[in-house]
């Protein structure tokens, strides 16, 4: 029964949260795919937001929990973006493969 | 029961950020990153944050990754291939990256005064977070609400094909 009420020590949470960072890098630096690479973006900002919400947690602060808001904000706006960016230039190149996409010109 | 979800969540959530990485085809790559952040949401109500846990499935797992697997879908991508580029981005990357989680997990083990967070302890309700948005941080929110119409109309503006340009292909355009 004790095993059922035990608490969890927040370095789990920020060593898990690292830990999604780091795969996130991984997927930036080995994807080829433009949408994946964007996608591994994505979880390095979760990383972060989890790593915010668990300090927030441990010092009783707000401001942590609005932060991570303000993120989720950004995050939103960049993802209409970017994908707005990689229509354009699958337009142009008929390709979404990250090694094509070498050149800022035709 | 902490400890409990935070292993079966956490162990979800790393599974799914390694079938991200593991999987060649797009798609299965949105759908693994949809259970990271959906599992992400559960730790976020483990953590008190109640309000960010439902922020979390509508903003990611909902809005954002629709419009992930929208593109993918209205691209048709297909298979990634692995080229000498990767290749070379792994010799130099691997090394780096586990450099980097080293330091940063050798930070947090060091790290003194560091909690723990137990089952019904330091909620945070949504009218403490609002308070605090509504009276301190009022203006860095609207001025995102204005970030995101600038985004809004960007993406739209980007997305739209050239009223000049032939259009051989009746391919529907992004605007949304």
């Amino acid at each position: 029964m004790n095993f059922l009420h035990q608490a969890v020590p927040l370095s789990w949470y920020l060593l898990l949260s690292a830990a999604l960072f780091s795969l996130g890098v991984v997927g930036f630096l080995i994807k080829r795919n433009l949408i994946t690479v964007f996608m591994s973006i994505e979880l390095m900002l979760n990383g972060v937001n989890l790593s915010f919400v668990a300090f927030a947690h441990q010092w009783h602060a707000v401001k942590g929990q609005i932060f991570v808001f303000f993120v989720m904000m950004v995050a939103a706006a960049e993802a209409a973006v970017g994908l707005a960016i990689i229509i354009a230039v699958f337009r142009a190149r008929a390709t979404l493969a990250v090694d094509r996409i070498d050149l800022m010109k035709l | 029961m902490h400890l409990i979800l935070f292993f079966l969540f956490a162990g979800l959530c790393l599974a799914g950020a390694i079938n991200l990485l593991l999987q060649s085809h797009p798609i299965n790559s949105a759908l693994s990153l949809i259970v990271v952040m959906t599992s992400l949401a559960v730790l976020y109500l483990l953590l008190g944050a109640e309000f960010l846990a439902a922020a979390q499935i509508i903003v990611y797992s909902g809005a954002i990754m629709v419009l992930f697997t929208f593109v993918v879908m209205l691209l048709n991508a297909g298979r990634e291939e692995r080229t000498l580029g990767s290749r070379a981005a792994r010799i130099v990357g691997f090394p780096a990256v586990a450099a980097l989680l080293a330091v940063l997990a050798t930070l947090i083990l060091r790290a003194h005064g560091l909690g723990a967070a137990a089952l019904n302890q330091g909620i945070t309700s949504t009218q403490d977070l609002s308070r605090v948005l509504f009276h301190a941080l009022l203006l860095p929110f609207e001025v995102t609400s204005v970030l995101v119409l600038i985004a809004i109309l960007g993406a739209v503006v980007l997305a739209r094909r050239d009223p000049d340009e032939p259009s051989g292909n009746r391919e529907r355009t992004a605007a949304e």
